[in-house]
């Protein structure tokens, strides 16, 4: 009898009584000591994820991509979105999902072109949400007239850790890495940079004042992910954005 | 800035096992939950321990604590078929070909794999 089992990119499979696998929920001392176990094995992702696959349902009925984009806190995803915005305008129908902790700056910022914003705070009795999650997107939806976009840019929160862990129905994963953060970083956030189909390299226009060493942060980011799409940027001066929404574009052409 | 002291996605991942816990357990007492925590989840097994005792104060599964399993990763090579476990640094290439083309075999588990129920003379009620 093989040993059923769903992992996190949503696979499922089952491995034989030999298979490679250590964990053994099977421990039956519970009832030796007289106290009954009940069998669970159920993932804790598994209501996040519903609901990510009934927004992916939603973006793709309205024929809206959805792309979601992380990094760490300063390290670039406003500034970006800002020059994104301004290339994309005419080309593209954007509409904004901007999660922050607390405040309207950000979302602030991103007004005024002519995109639709919807704001998500997390802020809650324990301090505040370190991500998004597919629930808090999806109350963000009705904010957006989604029939009437063909893209949607996701702004998680500033974190490099918990973002990465919830699949919100997005279509893509973009990160924002700024080379002020060093080039050990993919090693030290593995969960992040390898859930991305895309990495920004940004602020490169501080390459002639910092020792960053470049060979060594690719070198870094494709031991954790071989395959994702690297791109060099500085969202202040917008050297290298247009390439990167020529890559927007090709991910919404694909969805089209 | 907010207020709170606390701002990580284990509370969060409290909330999910709690309502996941309390429809297996069906209104009956429960002393431990099992989980897995895969070596390539960013999922602190101390803090979710920590967090849950707040997440479940004052509810039904107060009193109940998380048995963490942890599992290591491991990966296998498509090029060269090894399989072989990742050590503290999450380097994903084959260490026997340098293949990069590897398929992660084991350490993205997070799942409730069982409960432990409290021994009461208490029928569960609202099963």
């Amino acid at each position: 009898m093989g040993r059923f089992h769903r992992h996190a990119d949503g696979t499922d499979h089952s491995h034989d009584e030999t298979g490679g696998h250590s964990h053994d929920p099977g421990d039956l001392s519970g009832y030796q000591t007289g106290t009954e176990r009940v069998e669970v094995l159920e993932r804790i992702f598994g209501e996040n994820d519903k609901t990510a696959a009934a927004n992916r349902d939603r973006f793709a009925v309205t024929g809206v991509c959805a792309i979601n984009l992380m990094s760490s806190p300063g390290a670039g995803k406003t500034t970006l979105l800002r020059q994104t915005l301004t290339r994309l305008a005419g080309r593209l129908r954007t509409g904004i999902i901007e999660g922050d902790i607390q405040t309207s700056l950000d979302a602030d910022q991103l007004g005024g072109f002519g995109a639709p914003v919807a704001l998500i705070n997390t802020g809650n009795g324990f301090g505040g949400e370190c991500h998004l999650d597919a629930p808090m997107v999806a109350s963000a939806l009705p904010r957006l007239p989604l029939d009437d976009l063909d893209l949607v840019l996701i702004e998680n929160v500033g974190n490099l850790v918990c973002p990465a862990e919830f699949d919100v129905g997005e279509h893509a994963r973009a990160m924002v890495y700024a080379i002020t953060e060093g080039e050990d970083k993919p090693l030290k956030y593995p969960v992040m940079f390898r859930s991305c189909d895309l990495v920004i390299v940004n602020k490169i226009d501080l390459l002639p004042y910092l020792d960053f060493d470049t060979g060594g942060f690719l070198a870094n980011l494709r031991t954790v992910n071989p395959a994702a799409t690297v791109l060099s940027a500085s969202a202040r001066t917008g050297e290298g954005v247009d390439a990167w929404c020529d890559w927007v574009r090709a991910q919404v052409a694909a969805r089209g | 800035m907010a207020s709170g002291v606390i701002r990580v996605h284990e509370l969060s991942l409290c909330g999910s096992i709690g309502s996941i816990v309390e429809r297996h357990a069906a209104g009956r007492p429960v002393s431990v939950i099992h989980v897995q925590i895969g070596q390539l989840r960013q999922v602190v097994p101390d803090t979710l321990v920590y967090c849950w005792e707040l997440v479940s104060e004052g509810t039904q599964l107060a009193g109940s604590r998380i048995d963490v399993e942890a599992v290591p990763a491991r990966i296998r090579c498509r090029a060269c078929d090894q399989v072989a476990e990742v050590g503290d640094l999450p380097v994903l290439v084959c260490g026997e070909c340098g293949s990069t083309d590897t398929e992660i075999v084991s350490g993205e588990e997070f799942m409730i794999t069982s409960l432990e129920l409290a021994e009461t003379s208490a029928e569960g009620a609202s099963a």
